[in-house]
C-alpha cells in the first residue's frame, strides 16, 4: 500500500487532528507512516496544510506535486490552493464552506465558493462536494466538521481504510462521552 | 524497544531521556518549542525542566549544570541562539564536564521567524561541533550520540534539526524506559579552568582548533556521514551530489525516479567531514550542493577542491543552481537536480517534472489568508484603543515579537517597527530623542517583557527617554503554544510559585505612571491612552485580559438585521476574523465570535448585541 494525502484548510479548523487519525489507523494496521504539519504563525486563521504518507519506502513527509492520491479540503479555496498537488486520476474531498478571509472582506473582492467549487468541477473528476454546514447544523454542532470530511473521505476508498478502522482510533483518543457524536458524523449520509 | 508515532521534536525529547538527561531548560520558539515540552510531560522524576526567561539564562542554566558533571540540554530557535551568543562564545572555551546538547531548530522560508540564518554556519563562528539530522528517526538516534561526543570531547554540540524534521510525525523505533542511561553527576570539583582570563583563552583557542582538526578525521568515520554509490547507467557518473538535513530525503527521493547519482550526505556540517568528501570527490567531474539556508556544504567541498588541488566543479546556491533563499520542496530539487544532470549531458531515467507541469494549471485567483489576531483577542482592542486614542497627532507605533506583531494587519496597521525580541522599546527612545514632537510608543508582550524589555525600561529611565510603553499582557506566551513564564506563577515542574508582578516591576525600575487597564473596556482603555500620552516621560499602561485561546469564552454576539445599515465599520475597524460579508449583508460567525464585544462597541447604529462575558 502507498498512499500519499494532504489535508488542508485554515488554521483552528482542525486538520492536524484528521490527519492523526489517519496515521494512527497506519500504525495500527502496522503499515509505516511519516506527515508534516503546519504548526506556528499560520495556525491563526492562516492557510494550512499536512501531508500525510503511508507506505514502506517513504523516505520523506512531504509531498511532491501531482503525486497526492486523494486532497481532503476543509475550505474550498484551500483545496484549489492544493490542486498541484493532486495526481491525474486523484480524488478531492472538499467541503462546500468558505471561510472569508480579512484581506477578502476588506478588499471587496468577489472570493466565493461557488466559484471555487465549480472550478474543483472542471478540474477533478473525482470530487466530493460535502454540505458540511447542513450537517454541523444537523448534528448540533461545527465541532465535528474534521469527523464529517474524514468520514466522507474514507468512504471514496481512495485512502484505504474503513470507517469503522477510523472510530477505532477515535475511540482512543477521545473522551468516551464523544463517541457517539463523533460516529454520527464519521457515518454521516450527505 | 518499541514503536511510537511522533513529531520530531517529541522523538529529540525522547532521545534526550534516553541518554539520561539531568536538567533541560529553554525558551519557547517556532519550531524548537515542543522539545522542552515533551520532556516535562514524559519525564521521569530526576530530570528538572524549566522554561528559562531567555535563551541567555537557559544556556547559562544548562552549563552550570554541565560543570557538576550532568547531562544538559538547552532548546531554543535560531534567533534565540542569537541572545544566547554571549555565553555561548565563551562556553566554548571553558567546556563542560557533562555532556551539553544546544538544541537550535532552524527556519527555512522562514516560517515563523525573523530571519532564515543558518546555526550550521554558527558552529562554525563559535567553532562548536553540529549534528543536522535529516529525520526524526536520525535526530532521535543523534541526540543520544551527540552526548557521546560532547563528553568525550568536553565540548558543548549543536545539534540543529529544521522545521519540517522538528514538525514532521513518523513512526519510529524508540527505547523502553528500561534502556535509558541514568548518569549520576559527580558534582561541581572547583578548579581555575571554569575561569576565563586572556591566558587561559589562548592555550583554550589553540586546543579548541586542535581537537576540531581531529573532529574532522573522526566525523568522516562516523555512521551518519554516509556516501552512496552510483547505481545502474549512472555507475561510471562522473557528476555527484552533496546534501544534508531534509533536503538529502527529498535528494533521495527524487534519484528513485532518476536513478542513483552518488551522493554525499553531511550530518556533521562542522568540523566538516574533510577525508570522506575527498573519497567522495574521488573522480567526479561535477558535484551538485542541495542545501537550505546557507551554502555550508558547498562551500567546504569549495574548499576541499581549493586544498587538494582538484578540478571537481561544485555547483549550487553560489553558482545560481540551487535557490538562495527559502525552503526547498521536493518539486525545486528534482529541477535542479534535473537541469544539472543535462547541463552535464546525462539522461535521468524519467524526464518528468511535475512541478512544471503542475503549475502550467490556470487556477482561479485565490485570496491571500496570512494569519490574523484571532477573533475575540483582546490584543485587537488594545491596538483599537491606541489608535483611537492618538487619532491626529504625530505618532510611531514600536511593535515587537509575539502574536500582537499581528497588529501589522490592516485594517488595524499598528505596528510601524518590528524588529526582535523587546527591541521596540529602544527604537522608540531612539525616535524619540531625534524627534520631540512625535508620541513614541512601544508595544510588548508579557513573555516579552520578562525576556527582553526590561533593560530598556530602565534604559528610558536613566535616560530621561519620552515614551508611553504599553504592555500587551494576556498571561501567556500565546504565540508559540501557551507557555507558562514569570508573570503565570506556573513551573515547568508544576510547582505553583510567586508571579512576578509586572507593575511593581515598573514602579520598582521607577516608572511612576503605571495604569493597568482592562482593553475590552474599550472608553476606559481610550481614556487612560489620551492621559498617558500627554505625560512626560516614561509612563505605562499595561493592558491586561487573557488569551482567549486559553480563557474559554462562552458569549456571542449577534447581529440585528433590522438595524444594520451595511456601513461596515465594523469589518473595516476591527477586522475580526468573525465578521465577514456576502450578498446578503454582514455576518457573524458563531463559530468563531467569542462575545468579547468590541465590535457592538464600535457599531454607530448599535446593530450588534448579545452576551459579553468579558
Amino acid at each position: 500500500m502507498h498512499k500519499n494525502i494532504v489535508l488542508c484548510g485554515v488554521g483552528g479548523q482542525g486538520t492536524v487532528l484528521a490527519s492523526k487519525l489517519l496515521a494512527a489507523c497506519a500504525m495500527t494496521k502496522g503499515l509505516k507512516v511519516m506527515s508534516a504539519e503546519t504548526i506556528g504563525m499560520a495556525q491563526r486563521g492562516g492557510s494550512v496544510f499536512s501531508h500525510l504518507r503511508i507506505g514502506e519506502d517513504i523516505l520523506t513527509p512531504m509531498i511532491a506535486k501531482k503525486t497526492a492520491d486523494i486532497i481532503i479540503g476543509f475550505e474550498p479555496g484551500e483545496a484549489v490552493r492544493m490542486l498541484p498537488y493532486l495526481k491525474d486520476d486523484g480524488a478531492v474531498v472538499v467541503s462546500n464552506k468558505a471561510v472569508m478571509p480579512i484581506t477578502a472582506s476588506l478588499s471587496k473582492s468577489d472570493y466565493s465558493a461557488e466559484q471555487m467549487i465549480s472550478y474543483l468541477k472542471s478540474k477533478v473528476s473525482k470530487l466530493t462536494v460535502v454540505d458540511t454546514e447542513a450537517a454541523c447544523k444537523k448534528l448540533g454542532t461545527p465541532k465535528v466538521m474534521n469527523v464529517l470530511l474524514l468520514g466522507a473521505a474514507v468512504r471514496t476508498g481512495e485512502i484505504g481504510f474503513t470507517p469503522n478502522e477510523i472510530m477505532e482510533e477515535i475511540k482512543k483518543r477521545m473522551p468516551e462521552k464523544m463517541y457517539a457524536i463523533n460516529e454520527q458524523a464519521l457515518f454521516y449520509e450527505f | 524497544m518499541h514503536k511510537e508515532f511522533l513529531m520530531g521534536n517529541e522523538a529529540i525529547a525522547l532521545g534526550a531521556i534516553a541518554a539520561g538527561v539531568n536538567l533541560v531548560s529553554g525558551y519557547p520558539g517556532t519550531p524548537s518549542t515542543e522539545v522542552l515540552e515533551t520532556i516535562a510531560k514524559r519525564r521521569a522524576n530526576q530530570i528538572y525542566v524549566e522554561w528559562s526567561v531567555n535563551e541567555k539564562v537557559a544556556l547559562e542554566v544548562a552549563a552550570g549544570a554541565a560543570y557538576t558533571g550532568a547531562r544538559t540540554l538547552v532548546t531554543m530557535k535560531q534567533v534565540g541562539l542569537n541572545v544566547a551568543s554571549d555565553p555561548l562564545m565563551s562556553l566554548e572555551y571553558i567546556g563542560v564536564k557533562g555532556g551539553m546538547v544546544i538544541l537550535v531548530a532552524d527556519d527555512p522560508g522562514p516560517i515563523s521567524s525573523q530571519t532564515e540564518q543558518d546555526t550550521r554556519s554558527f558552529a562554525g563562528f563559535s567553532k562548536i561541533p553540529c549534528f543536522d539530522p535529516s529525520s526524526a528517526q536520525e535526530a532521535y538516534e543523534m541526540i543520544q550520540e551527540a552526548y557521546v561526543f560532547s563528553e568525550k570531547y568536553h565540548t558543548p554540540v549543536f545539534l540543529r534539526p529544521t522545521t519540517r524534521v522538528c514538525h514532521g510525525y513518523a513512526s519510529i523505533d524508540v527505547k523502553d524506559a528500561e534502556e535509558y542511561l541514568v548518569n549520576s553527576p559527580e558534582g561541581f570539583v572547583k578548579d581555575p579552568s571554569f575561569v576565563i582570563f586572556p591566558k587561559l583563552s589562548f592555550q583554550a583557542h589553540k586546543r579548541i582548533e586542535e581537537r576540531n582538526q581531529i573532529l574532522t578525521d573522526i566525523f568522516s568515520k562516523y555512521e551518519k556521514n554516509i556516501i552512496h554509490e552510483a547505481k545502474g547507467a549512472f555507475t561510471d557518473a562522473k557528476i555527484g551530489i552533496a546534501t544534508g538535513g531534509i533536503s538529502y530525503t527529498y535528494v533521495m527521493e527524487a534519484l528513485k525516479q532518476f536513478g542513483m547519482l552518488r551522493t554525499l550526505k553531511v550530518s556533521t556540517p562542522y568540523p566538516f567531514p574533510e577525508k570522506l568528501a575527498l573519497s567522495f570527490l574521488d573522480g567526479l567531474d561535477a558535484v551538485l550542493c542541495v542545501e537550505e539556508l546557507d551554502p555550508v556544504i558547498e562551500q567546504a567541498l569549495v574548499n576541499v577542491c581549493g586544498k587538494y588541488h582538484l578540478s571537481t566543479k561544485i555547483y549550487g546556491k553560489t553558482t545560481g543552481n540551487v535557490q538562495i533563499a527559502g525552503e526547498n520542496s521536493r518539486d525545486c530539487v528534482c529541477e535542479s537536480i534535473q537541469e544539472f544532470a543535462k547541463a552535464n549531458d546525462y539522461i535521468l531515467a524519467t524526464d518528468t517534472c511535475n512541478a512544471c507541469e503542475a503549475d502550467k494549471e490556470q487556477a482561479p485567483t485565490l485570496p491571500v489568508r496570512p494569519p490574523v489576531l484571532c477573533a475575540g483577542c483582546p490584543h485587537r482592542a488594545s491596538f483599537y484603543a491606541v489608535k483611537q486614542a492618538m487619532k491626529g497627532k504625530k505618532t510611531i507605533f514600536c511593535g515587537d515579537i509575539g502574536c500582537y506583531t499581528l497588529g501589522n494587519a490592516m485594517p488595524l496597521d499598528m505596528v510601524d517597527t518590528c524588529l526582535c525580541m523587546g527591541a521596540g522599546l529602544g527604537i522608540a527612545q531612539g525616535v524619540g530623542h531625534i524627534e520631540p514632537d512625535t508620541h513614541c510608543f512601544a508595544f510588548v508582550g508579557d513573555s516579552t517583557f520578562f525576556a527582553s524589555a526590561i533593560t530598556g525600561v530602565v534604559n528610558a529611565i536613566y535616560n530621561q527617554a519620552r515614551m508611553t510603553l504599553i504592555i500587551l499582557d494576556n498571561s501567556t506566551t500565546a504565540m508559540t503554544g501557551h507557555q507558562p513564564h514569570p508573570g503565570t506563577g506556573l513551573t515547568m515542574m508544576g510547582e505553583i510559585v510567586n508571579k512576578v508582578n509586572i507593575e511593581q516591576v515598573l514602579r520598582g525600575i521607577g516608572v511612576t505612571s503605571v495604569r493597568t487597564v482592562n482593553p475590552l473596556d474599550l472608553q476606559e482603555a481610550i481614556e487612560a491612552v489620551k492621559a498617558a500620552s500627554e505625560e512626560p516621560f516614561v509612563k505605562a499602561i499595561i493592558f491586561k485580559s487573557p488569551c482567549i485561546a486559553i480563557e474559554k469564552q462562552h458569549g456571542c454576539m449577534f447581529l440585528d438585521d433590522t438595524k444594520c445599515i451595511g456601513c461596515e465599520k465594523c469589518i473595516r475597524e476591527l477586522g475580526c476574523p468573525a465578521i465577514s460579508k456576502d450578498t446578503q449583508g454582514i455576518h457573524i460567525d458563531a463559530s468563531m465570535c467569542t462575545g468579547c464585544g468590541l465590535c457592538s462597541k464600535v457599531c454607530p447604529v448599535n446593530a450588534i448585541g448579545g452576551e459579553n462575558h468579558a
